[in-house]
């Protein structure tokens, strides 16, 4: 027997070969990286599909371990390339929490400014995909167009365009540049109009609200019971949000709401909370919200240091351990670190949203169509390096 | 066709082609000779819209698109032809290797063949058949057979379930097709495919579009089949990129890979014309009214310059249907599989069967209230005309001139500004 009849046939019993097995990924256009699904299919409709993780497992958790605190800063942009400052931000409250530190409000504004800015970039890659995922090409390249302006803004910013290694144990690497904040604001301006236009090109297009629409619906128990955060999360009808749940940094200075599914697309359709539509307009809502965050944190930006002066060249934090739990794009990011009292970590662990998302798959897929399956990957927004790390 | 080129050696030659003892000689390299003409206008048709609509796409996505091979990148379907002809043409091992290969032909035959009657201005068409659309959607069905043998043959779960969709698909949206092809028709009496045209006139009132609610309604929704029987976005189903990889053609390469691009550009062509001459009057000229042609005809006097302007109209037309379907493609999402089947089942055969009653309803209505005046196209001082007229207004020019408005309203909202200058 090949080896692939031996795994299928210990995965899905002897009957399998009764069944279309379909081995979509990990170089499928829409497994967004590298994530691969055995589908279990019978025609075009999927009995489940079965998520196989760790195709990008890099080992970071142990590199984190290996490395000095302040050197494992560059090393956790890569948990997630798509929103590279919470990562950034995650891991520098650890840190700062294990050695108690404070971050000045200059360093905690422009920490909030780069997330929001990196929350925004983030979420136009995802709506931009899903739309592609539904057929829809021209949304896309729309979304990336804005996606680079935060690009340039941010490249201004920390002098990168994808992996940043911006924050730092104490506060930020650099202080704005000058004339940045009304180039800034200019581009705010622009964008709210932009989310018009793309809701007009696509968020209320009918055929994509129609494909969407009651599709994959996670009632808000299962999404609690399956440990989904973020975004999918909210869409579900849970109102949580750890910004203001629990908030951290400059967050309790700012109004914001944090968008929650209403059935956005609309019940004589057949929306119903927790779709996918639900889950995709939530990131659209959420994009206007983290501009107006951006808008006030510009207004209020105050003066003074923006990283610690007294923050240690090289961190040595007492023995201990601490957690630390960021909003990220794609729901809580949580870092547990153990100190042993040296220069390294003596254990690290990443706590991540898509990981979570993935998980979900299994379950919600049942009875799905192939088509619907690529759509439920895209709305639950799961980026590769984030599931495997 | 024989009769025209018997015309044409007659005056040139001042010879009588039918008392020569190898005349079929001379008919068989004259039909070589058309069929190897048609088919390069075919590729060639093909090409240029690869990169006609590579570059629209590129604008609709602020992006450039190619511009390096040739005058604005004109030439770049030739770049891109001899690159596939010189890859590797790979056939699977475990594929069943003599359909793998003949598929493309398939492809390739049954958009090739739509040639033979399409028509292309006054009197131009490789033949005049009295059946010609009856032929074309004959003709058209082969495609699907291809495409189906490709996704069997490859031997790939991907390619089947493209090929498997495109069967589905095309046999389905034939059927509501033709229902809807039934309207025009009826309203000509004809299926030739020049009769239908002259049934029309040269201005958009006298168009099959306009001149009935059921001829317009029908319009849209045989541009829908037309979509779907060419695989055009939101019918893209059997080659769903994000879905099935490439659907059916998964695992082709080389120039079969390029055959079916071939025909999918060149269906392009052929899906305006149909569309054009079944409802938008086709090569009619505006300002030739029917009697004046007729006139010109029972003289023997049509100008040579007629031929060239009814077939300037005509290509105007195809290729303002083509930006309208690459305009589609280009927006919209890609609807579902159990959708794709509920559209046509549910509402286009319904709904195209209505219109074929009602417009036979309308037809005999129209014969009884005016008699052989009923019969083409209508002249504005006529009650017919003016009934015409006044469906254009309400049902054409209102809703065109509300649509730019929305247009220019949007642009004005984004901030932005119609550009043009960055080609």
């Amino acid at each position: 027997m090949a080896l692939d009849q031996i795994f299928i046939t210990r995965k899905f019993g002897p009957n399998a070969e009764q069944e279309m097995i379909l081995n979509m990924g990990p170089q499928h256009p829409s497994t967004h990286g590298v994530l691969n699904f055995i589908v279990h299919a019978d025609g075009e409709v999927m009995e489940k599909a079965v998520p196989e993780v760790g195709y990008l497992h890099r080992s970071l958790e142990k590199i984190g371990e290996m490395v000095s605190y302040a050197g494992f800063m560059p090393y956790s942009d890569r948990v997630d390339y798509l929103a590279a400052m919470f990562a950034n931000e995650g891991w520098a409250l650890a840190v700062e929490k294990l050695l108690g530190l404070e971050v000045p409000p200059r360093g905690q504004y422009l920490r909030a400014i780069s997330c929001e800015l990196n929350r925004i970039a983030s979420h136009l890659i995802a709506l931009g995909s899903t739309a592609m995922d539904i057929g829809a090409v021209t949304p896309f390249p729309y979304a990336l167009r804005e996606r680079e302006s935060i690009n340039d803004l941010i490249e201004a910013l920390c002098g990168a365009r994808l992996t940043y290694n911006y924050h730092r144990i104490g506060g930020v690497a650099y202080d704005v540049p000058p004339d940045w904040t009304p180039l800034c604001r200019a581009w705010l301006d622009h964008f709210e109009k932009v989310l018009d236009e793309f809701d007009r090109l696509i968020s209320t297009n009918e055929i994509f609200l129609k494909r969407l629409a009651g599709l994959a619906v996670i009632p808000a128990a299962m999404a609690i019971d399956y440990g989904l955060s973020g975004p999918n999360l909210r869409a579900s009808g849970v109102d949580f949000d750890l910004r203001k749940a629990h908030p951290y940094g400059a967050y309790p200075d700012f109004q914001f709401k944090a968008p929650i599914g209403r059935a956005y697309a609309g019940l004589s359709r057949g929306g119903k909370v927790g779709d996918c539509y639900d889950r995709y307009y939530c990131r659209v809502l959420e994009c206007r919200e983290s501009a107006t965050i951006v808008r006030q944190a510009l207004d209020k930006l105050p003066d003074g240091d923006f990283i610690n002066p007294k923050a240690p060249k090289k961190a040595k934090p007492p023995a201990g351990e601490t957690q630390s739990r960021v909003e990220s794009v794609r729901g809580e990011m949580a870092y547990y670190v153990v100190s042993d009292g040296s220069e390294r970590a003596y254990r690290l662990r990443v706590r991540t949203g898509s990981f979570t998302a993935m998980g979900i798959i299994e379950e919600v897929s049942k009875g799905l169509m192939i088509a619907d399956l690529v759509a439920l990957i895209a709305s639950l927004d799961v980026v590769a390096p984030e599931i495997d790390r | 066709m024989q009769e025209t080129l018997d015309r044409l050696i007659r005056e040139v030659l001042h010879e009588d082609p039918q008392v020569w003892a190898g005349s079929w000689v001379v008919y068989a390299a004259a039909l070589l000779a058309v069929g190897f003409g048609l088919t390069v206008f075919g590729a060639l048709v093909a090409g240029l819209t690869s990169w006609w609509e590579r570059r629209i796409a590129a604008r609709m996505q602020s992006r450039i698109g190619p511009n390096r091979v040739g005058p604005q990148g004109t030439l770049q379907f030739l770049a891109d032809a001899l690159k596939l002809i010189v890859k590797e043409d790979l056939v699977p091992p475990e594929s069943d290797q003599m359909l793998f290969r003949i598929a493309p032909y398939f492809v390739m035959t049954g958009f090739a063949l739509t040639f033979v009657v399409l028509p292309f201005g006054y009197h131009l068409s490789a033949t005049r058949m009295n059946v010609g659309l009856f032929y074309l959607i004959a003709v058209t069905a082969l495609v699907v057979v291809g495409i189906m043998l490709s996704g069997w043959a490859s031997n790939s779960k991907w390619a089947l379930f493209g090929g498997m969709r495109a069967a589905a698909q095309v046999v389905s949206y034939e059927i509501p097709g033709g229902m809807l092809a039934l309207v025009p028709i009826l309203m000509a009496g004809s299926l030739d495919l020049h009769e239908i045209i002259r049934a029309q006139g040269g201005f958009p009132w006298d168009w099959f579009v306009f001149q009935t609610p059921w001829g317009f309604i029908a319009f849209f929704l045989f541009f829908a089949t037309q979509l779907a029987e060419g695989n055009r976005t939101p019918f893209d189903l059997p080659e769903a990129e994000s879905e099935l990889v490439a659907g059916y053609m998964t695992e082709y390469s080389g120039i079969r890979f390029g055959y079916y691009f071939l025909a999918e550009w060149g269906n392009l062509w052929v899906m305006s014309a149909v569309i054009s001459t079944l409802f938008l009057g086709g090569w009619q000229v505006p300002f030739v009214s029917a009697e004046t042609l007729a006139g010109w005809e029972a003289a023997g006097t049509v100008p040579v310059a007629f031929y060239g302007v009814s077939t300037a109209v005509f290509v105007t037309k195809v290729v303002v249907l083509m930006n309208v379907i690459i305009w589609v493609r280009w927006t919209l999402p890609r609807i579902r599989v159990d959708q794709m089947m509920s559209v046509c089942w549910k509402y286009l055969v319904p709904i195209g069967m209505g219109l074929v009653l009602l417009a036979a309803l309308t037809e005999v209505l129209s014969f009884q209230l005016f008699g052989d005046a009923a019969k083409g196209p209508a002249p504005l001082g006529t009650p017919r005309g003016a009934l015409h007229l006044a469906f254009f207004a309400v049902a054409g020019a209102v809703p065109t001139v509300l649509f730019f408005r929305k247009i220019f309203r949007n642009i004005r909202l984004t901030g932005d500004r119609i550009d043009l200058t960055n080609w």
